[in-house]
């Protein structure tokens, strides 16, 4: 942390933080360490929106935003820096403006960019405090592998429909002990499609909102000093049973960063660790044939014989569909049988990913040739064909 | 009787069902009843050594326990048995898979 001794504050900004001021054990030593701190916030969505408006309003003197995404509809019951009227604006520009409003006495720098092993440790050193609010295993492996190469605190924050996690990694104690990291909780990630993700099992709106305020409780905690910040432990939230428990992290020897035979010395290919293809590779392996959603049009105007294929989850027919028998992706090589062998098939989802996973999987198993993908699915059918189907 | 806390993830397999009640008295034991009444946990709780899957931790009570030696730990009638999984936050999946939006 830098110097925060030399600190000073403007009549307005003691009265911005005089309720902190009051406590005695936060004070001014509390308030100008908050000030001379640097804290970045990797993801400005579900979580960083009501963390990054506390770390403001609390006076955290510098906040880094990053975040390459802009603001969609379906934001917007969770990610509460938005509002209507922002869909379709970056969203690190938007938080800017926001958090500039709620306390216009601290520094707020943008990284409009997507996180990567290339620039990881160039945004990361500037800062103090690194508070992980993303949404993807490489990206958490990424920031927590650049926060020990760096030796920065990382606040982690996750998510999945009714249940949170939390815990502070890589934190130093005033002995020099250092606290496990994410590598030691968890050696390695999910494969990729085994884990639901939430545009399929959908997520509480509010539990981004309990999770990232907890962030921003840790946060200023790891920078003041005051308190015990949640360093070796993993706290669960449970919205639905309102459950909480805290369960023990320890280190594992096994660690490839901090482990007794440590290997990891620079970032790695991220994608490639958690099971999932480069944009390049993705090209190749999802060379399924397709067809576009004003091909499938034509075909329909034109009569012809077509059996079309939902592999969505029954909720999301509720939401938004387009016809169809639905087999759900892990049933459909269960009910292949119910899919035509004689006449073309349409097989589609919310998005033309789960789809062509399903006709991979039908090709490799009972070698079918008159499948055809739905590309872009239902929200390019959206988008080109009938703007009355919803887009989620 | 000895209770397992079933994560969010896995209650898709569970009939939504938060909680599994057993009698068995090893952790082996109750975590085998448990994929027998809802087979569809297996797969996801092991791999394809029956060993439980890296990205998945068991406690017993806040203790993390080693799953190697899950035929040696005793349960009682108070036990909590928790099944943490690796939660990764708002999109993570096949469908947004190389980049993350915010959660």
């Amino acid at each position: 942390m830098r110097n925060w001794k030399n600190i000073e504050f403007s009549s307005e900004e003691l009265g911005h933080y005089s309720r902190h001021l009051s406590i005695p054990e936060f004070g001014l030593e509390g308030q100008k360490k908050l000030k001379a701190a640097r804290v970045l916030a990797v993801g400005t969505g579900g979580l960083g929106a009501p963390m990054l408006q506390y770390l403001a309003a609390a006076g955290v003197g510098t906040i880094g935003l990053v975040d390459f995404d802009k603001v969609e509809a379906s934001n917007l019951h969770r990610q509460v820096l938005f509002g209507a009227s922002d869909v379709g604006r970056s969203k690190v520009a938007v938080a800017k403006e926001r958090l500039r409003e709620i306390n216009p006495h601290i520094d707020i720098h943008v990284h409009e960019l997507r996180l990567s092993s290339e620039n990881a440790l160039e945004v990361i050193k500037d800062y103090d405090v690194v508070a992980d609010g993303t949404d993807n295993f490489p990206t958490r492996y990424l920031i927590n592998d650049a926060c020990v190469m760096l030796d920065k605190p990382n606040v982690h924050g996750s998510i999945f429909q009714f249940e949170g996690q939390i815990s502070v990694f890589n934190y130093v104690n005033d002995k020099g002990e250092r606290g496990p990291n994410y590598r030691d909780l968890f050696p390695e990630p999910p494969p990729p499609g085994l884990v639901p993700s939430c545009a399929e099992a959908g997520v509480l709106g509010v539990l981004p909102g309990i999770i990232g305020c907890l962030q921003a409780s840790e946060v200023i905690k790891v920078i003041t000093g005051i308190g015990r910040p949640l360093t070796g432990e993993l706290f669960l939230f449970d919205a639905q049973e309102f459950s909480t428990r805290k369960v023990k992290v320890t280190k594992n020897k096994d660690n490839p960063l901090t482990g007794e035979n440590p290997e990891l010395t620079e970032l790695i290919d991220y994608e490639a660790f958690c099971g999932l293809s480069s944009p390049e590779e993705e090209n190749n392996e999802s060379a399924v044939p397709e067809v576009t959603v004003q091909e499938y049009k034509a075909w329909l105007d034109a009569d012809e014989d077509v059996q079309l294929i939902d592999v969505r989850e029954p909720h999301e027919v509720e939401i938004a569909e387009i016809g169809g028998e639905l087999i759900p992706l892990d049933a459909i090589v269960d009910h292949a049988g119910e899919i035509s062998r004689d006449k073309k098939v349409v097989v589609h989802c919310r998005s033309g990913q789960r789809s062509a996973d399903a006709i991979r999987q039908l090709q490799q198993k009972y070698d079918f040739d008159n499948l055809y993908n739905l590309k872009g699915g239902i929200l390019a059918w959206s988008q080109e064909i009938d703007d009355s189907i919803p887009q989620y | 009787m000895a209770t397992i806390i079933i994560p969010t993830p896995l209650r898709k397999y569970t009939a939504q069902k938060r909680r599994f009640e057993t009698r068995e008295n090893t952790l082996s034991g109750a975590l085998e009843q448990l994929m027998e009444e809802h087979p569809q946990v297996r797969q996801n709780l092991l791999d394809d050594e029956g060993k439980v899957r890296s990205y998945i931790k068991l406690y017993i009570g806040d203790e993390e326990v080693n799953p190697d030696e899950s035929r040696t730990f005793q349960l009682d009638e108070n036990t909590e048995i928790s099944i943490v999984p690796a939660i990764a936050g708002g999109y993570q999946s096949a469908e947004q898979p190389a980049e993350y939006s915010t959660g």
